[in-house]
């Protein structure tokens, strides 16, 4: 049982990096799109695997649903996709790899460093009971704030992208 | 499976997207390695809540976030459907009007 749940782990997490891969290094913006959907599933397992079962739900409906289909649409709507060569240009690869060996190398270091406290997991119980208690007691102010956040977003995105009316 | 393995998971998407963020000369492309960036953080929230502490405070965090993620998805591309109607492209080198 041990062995099957860390096969699963593997695979999901090979699926979660290798898309991500895909996300940094495809020469076309669609592909990346494409792959930036195997990643938003793969942390969708993962967060299964951690016993977020809501969260799980949110993350496919939120980010594959909505956020993806969005970035579809940008790119449909910006670009001679076609154009493979142009698409989805990168510059400074060197200089990049350099800094993030860096960052990469001190968080590793903190990583499997740190004796991070940890307790017993116990079985995974259903979430959403203590998550909707928090929004309505604990964290009511930023609940409330998160919906005029999104309200400010709404109408942010309208006014930004609509076409300027010429009245004279 | 403990609390390492899915740090480095999120270790690695995290430099991945940030790699994305520092090359990408598409607008949409260094959205994209947000969207990385800002999952990896969510990957670290659940473990931590998990494995750490127990409660639910990393999951109503992780809430939030994805909330953010998606306001900052709409609004960060009606800019980009700005710019290209401003520039008619969207690479990131040609709309320097803003250099000094």
């Amino acid at each position: 049982m041990r062995t099957m749940s860390a096969l699963v782990f593997y695979l999901i997490a090979a699926i979660t990096v290798g898309s991500a891969v895909g996300v940094a290094f495809s020469r076309n913006i669609v592909y990346s799109a494409f792959a930036l959907m195997g990643t938003f599933m793969g942390a969708a397992g993962l967060f299964v695997m951690l016993g977020a079962d809501f969260i799980a739900v949110v993350q496919v409906l939120v980010y594959v649903g909505g956020i993806l289909v969005l970035m579809l649409f940008a790119v449909m709507l910006t670009h001679r996709i076609a154009d493979v060569r142009v698409s989805n240009r990168s510059v400074g690869t060197l200089p990049a790899l350099v800094i993030l060996s860096g960052i990469g190398a001190v968080m590793a270091k903190a990583i499997l460093g740190g004796g991070w406290h940890t307790v017993e997991a116990g079985t995974p119980q259903p979430t959403t009971y203590a998550i909707g208690d928090g929004f309505l007691t604990t964290y009511l102010l930023p609940f409330e704030l998160a919906s005029m956040v999104l309200l400010a977003a709404l109408i942010g995105a309208v006014v930004l992208s609509r076409k300027e009316l010429k009245v004279d | 499976m403990g609390l390492t393995h899915y740090l480095i998971v999120s270790l690695l998407v995290f430099s991945l997207g940030l790699f994305c963020v520092l090359t990408r000369r598409n607008a949409i492309g260094v959205l994209m390695g947000v969207e990385l960036v800002l999952n990896s953080a969510n990957i670290n929230y659940l473990a931590f809540a998990r494995f750490s502490s127990g409660g639910y405070d990393g999951q109503v965090f992780a809430i939030f976030v994805i909330m953010l993620a998606a306001a900052e998805a709409a609004i960060g591309l009606a800019i980009v459907l700005g710019i290209y109607q401003t520039f008619q492209t969207i690479d990131l080198e040609a709309t320097e009007t803003l250099r000094g």
